[in-house]
């Protein structure tokens, strides 16, 4: 059991397995398109945590190339002519070229200079997409057309469910194993000591561009999935407040923990939706579980209730 | 030329106000290494609570007094009830507690105030000043003249009082300032309500220009905080430096090439900089013990 726990490959099982099981539970369509933003946005926090995580680099601006994905889906179809598919193919290679060329000189910061550099990269990305309105349809936004992948035409909350659901499981097959490689430990020592791990002759600066590409690509698929899935696009997605947003999912799930990832989409996406019952006191309930949570599972939900588990369990 | 001193006015004014957020980050993350994004909520806390009272008829500086009060007791309450219990824990996760303190102000704002705009009379009456061509508002002038005042009392503090040592001791460092019997958690309690103080008071001042409503925080938060790093975390000089530049440039950015585009000047000068300067413009280069 203990083994089991430990080798990363059970999450993926895990996840598979939630995937394959919810639609027997849950009871509507209504809660089938929650479950599918739980997977979408779980796809772009698996891709910051392995960042954040594993890596131990901040970005605040992650909603920059999830707006990039988004709006490639949106503006390649309506104003080139180009094919959804094609575009969703595009959008994460352009965020992950756009890492790339930028990743080097961005990661040489630490800390919380390199959360601010992140922050205004995101910034100008959501401002572009603001004022070129020719293209983007301004501060309102631009519909999408719905995606046509081999002459299916996805639509509806339960395709979209399986789509993202089975990308998700994918994408965290491919994070444990990036995880459990070489690169993976590269990253680790990284995030313990730069020093130690230059010392020991890892390439810091080509491993944290490496997983900076990663994670934005991640990000890019995640929001094109979103614009696709909603029909529709605006600035917002690429805003300051969904970088926030997505920081703290990987925060509130667990750093470094890739099912964490996925438990602190649930959490941050089902929970407004439970809190609109309380219409005006939504954002006071949602501030507040955020800081209890915080408080007495420091480490996020996941690690932290793994780590009661494991005390209970018999070492075997 | 008149154009010129125009901006600068508009550039200082708001960078006063992003200059006093920045000092407000830069004293918390003295104390305790986190970043509080809930900064912008103290500012947009003297702002609301002023506008409420002066409302309800109570006399203008009374209502500013007690903005300031209730913000510093928000400040100490999210010290004792969310930083204190949760001692020990990452940064990272002290940053998610007060994004969600953050969250929840805001809401508390919605629910207590309401969601519109409101506006402060100026303090001081008469039209704007022409000079040079350019016209300057009276309150443009208390703002500056304000956040100089708070700087200077701040800088005071930090030098001439024993408690304010205390403080500069624990910021370098922590666990020698233990050692020669500093409080750390009483230190951390006091960052906190200075912060909110400075915060509430920059609100004040500032409404009568920019009006206020329960969302203004986020934005706020943003600038001080791009505007602290600028200077050079853990500097109050460099922040208060920082939130003007990030003033200016934004003021010359939107007169000179976009107004759309005014933000992004700000922080394409901010990349640059910490590009050339890893370490802010006033930061010390720190050393990594392996």
């Amino acid at each position: 059991m203990r083994r089991l726990l430990k080798s990363g490959h059970s999450v993926v099982i895990l996840t598979a397995l939630l995937v394959a099981i919810i639609p027997f539970l849950v009871p509507s369509t209504f809660h089938l398109r929650i479950a599918a933003l739980v997977f979408i946005f779980a796809l772009a926090v698996v891709g910051l945590n392995l960042l954040m995580g594993f890596a131990g680099q901040v970005s605040l601006g992650h909603a920059g190339f999830f707006g990039i994905g988004a709006y490639a889906v949106a503006v390649g179809p309506a104003h080139f002519g180009i094919p959804s598919w094609a575009a969703l193919l595009i959008g994460p290679l352009a965020a992950g070229g756009l890492a790339f060329l930028i990743g080097r000189p961005i990661l040489k910061l630490r800390g919380h200079y390199l959360a601010v550099a992140t922050l205004g990269m995101g910034l100008l990305i959501a401002m572009v997409f603001t004022n070129e309105a020719r293209f983007t349809g301004g501060p309102d936004g631009m519909p999408v057309q719905r995606l046509e992948l081999f002459g299916w035409r996805v639509r509806g909350s339960q395709s979209w469910y399986w789509l993202s659901g089975v990308t998700l499981v994918i994408a965290s097959w491919i994070a444990v194993n990036i995880i459990n490689s070489p690169t993976g430990r590269a990253l680790r020592a990284i995030h313990d000591s730069e020093v130690a791990s230059r010392v020991l002759g890892i390439d810091v600066a080509r491993y944290k561009l490496i997983v900076f590409v990663i994670s934005a690509v991640y990000a890019a698929v995640a929001g094109a999935y979103l614009a696709l899935f909603d029909a529709l696009v605006t600035p917002a997605t690429a805003g300051f407040l969904r970088s926030i947003e997505f920081v703290t999912m990987a925060v509130l799930g667990g750093l470094g923990s890739i099912l964490g990832s996925l438990v602190g989409a649930a959490v941050l996406v089902v929970l407004p939706q439970l809190l609109t019952v309380f219409h005006d006191y939504e954002h006071i309930a949602l501030g507040l579980i955020m800081i209890v949570f915080m408080i007495f599972l420091p480490a996020g939900i996941v690690p932290s209730l793994a780590r009661l588990i494991m005390r209970r369990l018999p070492s075997s | 030329m008149a154009e010129f001193l125009q901006f600068v006015f508009s550039g200082l004014t708001v960078g006063a106000i992003y200059a006093l957020v920045a000092v407000g980050f830069t004293l918390i993350y003295n104390a305790s290494d986190v970043i509080n994004f809930a900064q912008g909520e103290f500012v947009m806390l003297g702002g609301m609570i002023t506008v409420f009272a002066a409302a309800a008829g109570v006399p203008l500086p009374l209502a500013a007094l007690l903005a300031v009060v209730v913000a510093v007791a928000v400040g100490l309450l999210l010290h004792r009830l969310a930083i204190e219990p949760a001692r020990g824990a990452s940064a990272v996760t002290l940053i998610i507690i007060t994004i969600g303190a953050s969250i929840l102000l805001r809401g508390l704002a919605a629910v207590v105030f309401d969601k519109n705009f409101h506006s402060l009379p100026p303090f001081i009456g008469g039209g704007p000043w022409q000079i040079g061509g350019a016209a300057l508002l009276p309150q443009s002038v208390v703002v500056l003249i304000g956040t100089g005042i708070i700087v200077v009392l701040l800088w005071l503090f930090m030098e001439r009082t024993l408690i304010g040592k205390a403080m500069v001791a624990a910021a370098a460092n922590r666990i020698a300032a233990r050692l020669v019997g500093i409080n750390i958690s009483s230190v951390l309690a006091l960052s906190f309500g200075l912060s909110a103080a400075i915060g509430a008071v920059g609100g004040i001042l500032v409404t009568p220009i920019t009006l206020t409503n329960y969302d203004v925080g986020t934005l706020l938060a943003l600038k001080g905080f791009a505007a602290a790093m600028l200077g050079g975390m853990g500097n109050p000089l460099g922040a208060v430096v920082g939130g003007l530049i990030v003033g200016l440039l934004e003021a010359f950015g939107a007169g000179y090439i976009s107004s759309q585009y005014k933000d992004a000047i700000a922080f394409l000068v901010i990349l640059g900089v910490l590009f050339a300067m890893p370490q802010g413009l006033f930061g010390r280069a720190g050393v990594e013990r392996v």
